[in-house]
């Protein structure tokens, strides 16, 4: 009995402890928008898309502590953590909520149905079923995808390689835009005669013997805007160099990482672009009536000494369209 | 924390109460290093995802996820049984194998809908207005939807406790418990332990995969990554409940399993929701860290203040 009461004791100790400790600290100060910010996971490109929201509010007199109440949460790559984010800041009731990835942004629009909600860095939001077209969807969610135009991306390659044949594609199985970026290019090449060979690698760890696997079968290697690929490009750049094949990237970020090419859209921009709604929705315009949109500006940045490294030799007219050189 | 997101961690906690239960089986129960779970919960999740896709009725899709667990939890144990498979690596088999399926199992949805002409895997199948065994109960605004789904879920953590009880207490639930305490005396008693195991994997992945099929249901969609760390979650909730409700009748060492579970999605809420600690510069970055110092605090505070309390009671 006296052992019994002790633990109802201690018990009861924790149970206050995880229930006071929350509402001790929502006090005081009174914002007068809120904007609630999540992401999947933290990476460079996601945490700029971050940071281009972030500005681009700043840069409208959205100031945090004056009139802004800004809250981030990153579900650490756990979807259980992205579920109940997804719950908090429903129960918040912010103005807006920003769904940075495909997972959060679902966990997002499967629980509310009212707040808005502005996607950002989804290939394909019809495909992820946010919204059920491109036109303007009249329910709570829009945004902005990250989709690049793959023409453009496969013209970039044939200017650094005339007599392009195969294209290695190394990427993540476990990823949704680079999956759907692989099914893609491969409607493109094959009626070019161009093949693709897909070198998945599940692991960041794995990426080394993705790449090496196509070493003398590729004439060159691209990449996509791939989370794990991204996250580990030095060792893939270390494999490419020793072995002679072009890298070519769709991060503008990744270029001075030691790809000789990168055509894509700046992550930050596409922040910006996606904060330019969140303001839209903030000054009184319904999410349901703003079209999902596609990220805007593009830009290609050169690396000269990458080029050198992997034994191509750049032709003055990709030089002249570069919006950015580094030699590095 | 608001009474919303309290019973929406609620709601997480108790989906993951599946989990919990499930592993409990393999680890305490049979003694069995059970990794499968990370791939036997989104392939419950996957399964039923399809079957919602494609337009099978929720409930069916469900129970559909839940046996496709079954079988996976079969596979493992059968490895360990009849190929004499080290424990531990027939589930890591089992589990890197499952990763694939689920893949395939993905990708298959749009394919069956004539969506798209290529058969290949997929790492996400969207959810999102799909039927789900919560939608005829949540109203068109989804105000609704923070009470009925937590309390649907809880009947659901009810049934799978009282039902996993009831078996436990009979003649082949028994022969279970023993083979994972003594297995050789087990089989000395006539007790057909390889069977046994078999069958306590199936149901222990099996409870897994329904808590993976009620998870896409509330998610919005099934995505590959759900499967990451269950076996962590799980394994971190028995500790918890053990440690906070100590007990020996079966019946309270399964409660306080979801107990266990229910507040390990509380100390992940208080350390997102806390807005003190990220006022003094500490971010979801340290999420990780601050549940393991809470479940850290969970396993050590009951003892110290048991101690405590037990010296002050000397000393009066």
């Amino acid at each position: 009995m006296r052992d019994l009461k002790k633990h109802l004791w201690s018990s009861l100790m924790m149970a206050i402890t995880i229930l006071v400790m929350p509402f001790t600290l929502f006090a005081a100060e009174e914002p007068v928008k809120f904007v609630a910010i999540t992401a999947i996971v933290e990476h460079p490109a996601l945490d700029n898309v971050r940071k281009g929201v972030e500005d681009e509010l700043k840069d409208n007199g959205y100031i945090v502590g004056k009139n802004l109440k800004l809250q981030y949460q990153s579900a650490q790559g756990s979807s259980a953590n992205a579920s109940q984010i997804a719950k908090q800041f429903v129960s918040n009731k912010p103005d807006v909520i920003v769904g940075i990835g495909t997972p959060s942004s679902q966990a997002l629009a499967a629980t509310t149905k009212t707040i808005p909600i502005v996607f950002t860095a989804v290939t394909d939001p019809v495909i992820a079923k946010l919204t059920p077209s491109w036109e303007a969807s009249k329910t709570n969610v829009t945004g902005v995808s990250d989709a690049l135009s793959l023409d453009t991306q496969i013209d970039m390659m044939m200017k650094i390689k005339p007599d392009l044949k195969t294209i290695g594609y190394i990427y993540s199985p476990g990823e949704v835009n680079s999956t759907i970026v692989l099914k893609q290019l491969e409607e493109i090449l094959t009626p070019k005669g161009i093949k693709i060979i897909a070198a998945p690698a599940q692991r960041t760890a794995e990426i080394p013997t993705a790449a090496k696997s196509l070493k003398g079968k590729v004439d060159l290697i691209y990449t996509t805007t791939d989370n794990n690929v991204v996250s580990a490009y030095e060792s893939l750049v270390k494999v490419a160099n020793e072995s002679k094949i072009p890298l070519v990237a769709s991060d503008p970020d990744s270029a001075p990482r030691g790809a000789i090419a990168a055509l894509g859209m700046s992550y930050y921009n596409l922040g910006r672009q996606a904060g330019k709604i969140v303001i839209r929705i903030l000054n009184g315009e319904a999410p349901g009536d703003i079209p999902p949109q596609v990220g805007n500006t593009t830009e290609l940045v050169i690396n000269t000494k990458a080029a050198e490294r992997q034994g191509v030799v750049l032709s003055d007219e990709i030089l002249s369209m570069a919006a950015e050189v580094v030699d590095k | 924390m608001s009474f919303e997101f309290f019973l929406g961690s609620l709601e997480i906690g108790l989906i993951y109460a599946l989990v919990s239960l499930g592993v409990y089986i393999s680890f305490r129960l049979l003694d069995f290093p059970d990794l499968t779970a990370d791939g036997s919960f989104p392939l419950g999740g996957a399964i039923c995802g399809l079957c919602l896709y494609i337009g099978v009725d929720p409930w069916i899709a469900t129970i559909f996820g839940t046996l496709g667990g079954c079988i996976a939890g079969m596979i493992t144990g059968w490895l360990y049984v009849k190929l004499n498979i080290l424990q531990l690596l027939s589930s890591i088999i089992v589990m890197i194998a499952l990763y694939s399926v689920n893949l395939r199992i993905l990708g298959l949805a749009p394919y069956i809908m004539g969506e798209t002409s290529r058969m290949a895997g997929s790492p996400n199948l969207p959810l999102l207005g799909a039927e789900t065994i919560f939608s005829p109960f949540i109203n068109a605004s989804y105000t609704n939807q923070y009470i009925v789904q937590p309390m649907m879920v809880l009947v659901f953590v009810i049934v799978c406790w009282l039902l996993l009880n009831r078996f436990l207490s009979t003649q082949k639930g028994l022969a279970l418990r023993a083979t994972g305490t003594n297995a050789r005396m087990a089989k000395s008693q006539g007790i057909p332990t390889g069977s046994t195991i078999i069958l306590g994997m199936a149901i222990s992945n099996g409870l897994i995969a329904l808590g993976g099929a009620l998870f896409v249901q509330t998610q919005g969609g099934a995505d590959i990554t759900i499967g990451v760390g269950t076996i962590v979650i799980g394994l971190a909730s028995i500790i918890i409940g053990e440690s906070i409700f100590p007990a020996k009748r079966m019946w309270v060492i399964t409660l306080s399993v979801i107990f266990g579970s229910i507040i390990y999605r509380l100390f992940i809420a208080v350390a997102l929701g806390n807005e003190l600690l990220q006022n003094i510069g500490i971010g979801t970055e340290d999420l990780n860290l601050i549940t393991a110092i809470l479940v850290v605090l969970a396993l050590v505070l009951p003892k110290q203040v048991k101690k405590l309390l037990y010296k002050r009671g000397k000393a009066v």
